[in-house]
């Protein structure tokens, strides 16, 4: 059976006035799944948001939606729906008119109205609420209110444009949680917006990261996370260490003066590459026991683990382990060949 | 989104009521009707140049000169006191000082003729004390000083809510680098309410240049201003051509003021009228 | 004694701005003609201000002038302020330009290129010209009052109006206007206020026996002191002050909200 793809972005580029927004766009997003668009701030992925929920037309490419072309459709007749950042709850109603605020133009019947406000606020564990100002709300109940109103009207797709930042971190985490829930439950697909990548790895089930107005890689979380495409989504998604390297011949690279068995290959001989390195993926051991020698220049308690920073072979090494080596320390350090990552470099910058 | 068309009906209605005036007051002043028929002409703003009206003019530029650092003389201390926390009910004080403005500056010009008047509140009281009576209206100086009543408050609002955003900070900042309070005000204060001193002075002058209520009210028709002088081309000569001569010679006098005066103003933050 | 200097150099200022007032109230209440001498409390002056029919005729005129180009000009500036809000760049700078000019330029030119305007187009003066020009001048200030409320308005609140599915005008109605509401009202008043205020484009633009309080006040203060005038004077002083502690009650009021 052939997946089904709700949207479609098909060669979408915006510029406004001269400066390009997004640059070539291509995506599709399939039905009922959990789709981030995660990048740093000017990436284009609140444009991308805001033209799929009608507020910007591309200024070329498609919009499909369904497979039909809606370009031009006002977003007050699309099956989308949108949660903003700042939620935009209209002050002048309480929670229960802003909620059957776009019911109520869809002419239904009051008490359909009624039912439907009072099940979708439950839903948010919100009940009792109907009356109350948004003013008197905190920000996370007005969080709440927001998906509420966007929900009630059961849109094909969610639009989440960094919903949560402007919740405190535990908040935020509960949230996540939360909405993860809710999309399972309700099966629709959510489109949301972060630049917080520990947000876009824990929720998502596709990530789509951008970077001035291009799509660098698109993944599943655990992909984007392991086989990083580039220098710049490895360093985006958690910390890395980059170093320049040069691919020797298929499964074997040279940096750091030394040559490395690694599991990539495809690369023109002595080809210049980036080398990526997890962190985490760095051994630190007896200094005997490898050719990669160090001193430790700094140690940092985190909480679950110590980062270290380890000069060795002109190369400042960033390390994160649970086992400590005291600062001032002669250490080896091992990589083995699967956590060495092998990246083009970016020739375009 | 695209709404601009809702401001068409207001665009189509200032150009009708606005633009096109202004224009016909330029055609008016630059042509004349002759029995051939109507020409371009510089003759009204030539005939401007006599001794007789450039004393006219002389003469408003004087009188709002007087009134305007009348008004910041005495407003200047004022705004300070307004901005200081002197007063308990300093939203009340402020107020205060709004109320006139907006009252109908002919009341206010008519109250002073009550009291300058022969028989009127001051000469009744001068010859109570045994003095003999003072002839106070119809001067020149009541003519000043139905400027400076009429438009002080122009002077101190814009003095008061420039001085009251000052950050307290700043002169205590200059008291703990060991200035005294002549120095602070000197090299603290008095700078930076400058666009507000700036905007006062505008919105003294501007008014007191072209207006012909208050030098008709309290100067009795003898100290003619060029805003007398304009009226009287309109409605009593009914010369609209040299009428409008002199217009544009009041606008080009209001735009160099204006020019002048945008120089020396950094920031307009206008505001703080309401 | 510094602050001793200051308050009494500040009760000398407020004595200054208000005695003119206050004696002319007083003195509206005089019997005897003379503003000289104070010959016993009456009502004659308001009584007979009331029964001067071209007084009352003026008033009615001042009113309904005003009211109707109040009104007027709230719904063409508060639809232009909205227009202008979605213009940008030259654009918007050419018509906030063109939005100051009535404000900048002296009101004695205003008066006379409108009368010209007229005159030139054989628009015979009276109350439709009168009324005209009111609209003129009092649309800026709706204007300037609504433009700051919209820049206040979260932008996504339209949006939000359109996603859940209204359209603009719904949009509008229902959710742009009541948040703009205050600015609105607020225009309105200074418009109205403006309006009763008004002597010299009203000065030049009438005709035809058609007066304003403002004018009756001029022509019969060029002719000398008139208790008459005294009356009428304390009473539009009294609606000024009313209509003004309105507007601040409500500024105040918003103010404490936001």
């Amino acid at each position: 059976m052939q997946e089904e793809h709700i949207i479609n972005l098909v060669n979408v580029s915006k510029d406004y006035n001269g400066t390009e927004a997004l640059n070539n766009i291509n995506l599709y997003i399939r039905k009922n799944e959990f789709l981030t668009l995660l990048g740093p701030s000017g990436c284009g992925k609140t444009t991308t948001l805001r033209i799929i929920g009608g507020f910007e037309e591309p200024s070329t490419g498609d919009v499909l939606f369904n497979g039909v072309r809606i370009n031009d459709l006002p977003p007050y007749k699309r099956k989308v729906n949108t949660v903003f950042q700042k939620y935009a709850l209209f002050p002048h109603m309480n929670v229960y008119e802003n909620v059957a605020f776009g019911l109520k133009i869809k002419k239904m019947d009051k008490k359909v109205i009624d039912q439907k406000v009072r099940n979708i606020l439950a839903l948010v564990n919100l009940a009792g609420y109907e009356k109350r100002d948004i003013d008197s709300l905190s920000g996370g109940q007005q969080q709440r209110v927001a998906i509420a109103r966007a929900l009630v009207n059961e849109p094909e797709v969610l639009l989440l444009d960094e919903p949560l930042g402007a919740l405190d971190l535990k908040l935020r985490q509960e949230m996540q949680i939360e909405l993860k829930n809710m999309q399972k439950r309700l099966g629709i697909t959510f489109v949301y917006v972060t630049h917080d990548q520990e947000e876009a790895l824990s929720m998502s089930d596709t990530i789509v990261v951008m970077k001035e107005g291009t799509i660098q890689q698109i993944g599943t979380p655990i992909d984007i996370y392991n086989e990083p495409k580039n220098a710049f989504v490895a360093d985006f998604i958690g910390e890395s260490n980059i170093i320049d390297g040069i691919m020797l011949r298929d499964y074997l690279v040279k940096f750091a003066g030394l040559e490395f068995e690694c599991v990539d290959r495809g690369f023109a001989a002595d080809e210049p590459v980036d080398v990526v390195i997890r962190p985490e993926d760095i051994q630190v051991v007896r200094e005997a026991d490898s050719p990669l020698k160090g001193e430790v220049k700094a140690v940092t308690f985190k909480g679950v683990h110590y980062e270290m920073l380890i000069d060795g072979n002109a190369i400042r090494w960033k390390i994160q382990s649970t086992v400590m080596a005291p600062t001032g320390a002669k250490v080896g350090l091992k990589i083995v060949p699967d956590a060495i990552h092998i990246m083009k470099k970016v020739t375009a910058q | 989104m695209k709404k601009n068309w809702l401001s068409y009906p207001y665009l189509v209605w200032m150009l009708l009521f606005i633009f096109l005036p202004l224009l016909l007051v330029l055609y008016y002043s630059v042509t004349v009707r002759t029995e051939e028929g109507i020409r371009f002409t510089t003759e009204h703003f030539r005939r401007f140049l006599e001794p007789i009206y450039l004393r006219v003019l002389l003469r408003s530029l004087k009188l709002a000169f007087i009134s305007t650092v009348l008004c910041l003389l005495l407003g200047y201390p004022m705004a300070m006191i307004l901005a200081g926390n002197h007063f308990k009910q300093k939203n009340i004080m402020v107020f205060l000082f709004v109320v006139p403005m907006w009252m109908n500056f002919l009341l206010r010009t008519y109250a002073w003729m009550t009291l300058l008047e022969k028989k009127g509140l001051i000469n009744t009281f001068l010859s109570w004390l045994g003095l003999s009576p003072l002839n106070l209206l119809y001067t020149e100086e009541a003519v000043v000083l139905g400027m400076v009543y009429n438009f002080l408050p122009f002077m101190v609002l814009p003095i008061y809510s420039v001085l009251s955003k000052i950050d307290k900070n700043l002169i205590e900042a200059a008291e703990d680098l060991g200035a005294d309070s002549f120095t602070v005000f000197r090299k603290v204060i008095f700078p930076l309410s400058l666009p507000g001193v700036v905007s006062g002075i505008t919105m003294v002058f501007m008014p007191a240049v072209t207006t012909f209520v208050i030098s008709r009210l309290l100067g009795g028709g003898q100290f003619t201003l060029i805003g007398n002088l304009i009226e009287q081309q309109f409605l009593v000569v009914g010369d609209w051509n040299f009428g409008s001569a002199i217009s544009m010679v009041m606008i080009l006098v209001i735009l160099l003021s204006i020019a002048v005066m945008s120089r020396y103003e950094k920031e307009n933050e206008g505001g703080g009228l309401l | 004694m510094n602050r001793f200097l200051k308050k009494t150099y500040a009760a000398l200022i407020y004595l200054f701005l208000y005695a003119p007032i206050l004696i002319l109230i007083i003195f509206s209440f005089n019997a005897s003609k003379s503003r000289g001498n104070w010959a016993g409390f009456t009502f004659r002056w308001y009584l007979e201000l009331f029964k001067d029919r071209q007084i009352m005729k003026a008033l009615s005129n001042t009113v309904i002038v005003a009211v109707l180009s109040a009104a007027i000009a709230t719904v063409i500036g508060t639809a232009a302020a909205i227009g202008i809000h979605n213009m940008k760049g030259l654009k918007k700078t050419a018509v906030m330009n063109l939005t100051y000019i009535p404000v900048v330029n002296p009101d004695i030119v205003t008066g006379l290129s409108l009368m010209l305007l007229f005159v030139f187009s054989n628009f015979q003066l009276g109350f439709i010209t009168l009324l005209l020009a009111h609209i003129t001048f009092n649309i800026p200030y709706v204007i300037l009052s609504v433009l700051p409320k919209l820049k206040q308005l979260d932008k996504n609140l339209y949006e939000a109006a359109l996603d859940l599915g209204a359209t603009p005008f719904y949009a509008y109605r229902k959710v742009i206007l009541p948040q703009i509401m205050p600015g609105v009202v607020t225009g309105l008043l200074l418009a109205f206020t403006l309006s009763v205020d008004d002597f010299v484009i009203s000065f030049f633009t009438t005709g035809s026996g058609v007066s304003t309080l403002s004018i009756i006040i001029y022509s019969m203060a060029r002719r000398g002191i008139n208790p008459k005038i005294n009356a009428l004077s304390s009473l539009l002083f009294l609606t000024v002050l009313l209509l003004l502690i309105i507007v601040n009650i409500r500024s105040n009021n918003q103010n404490k909200k936001e």
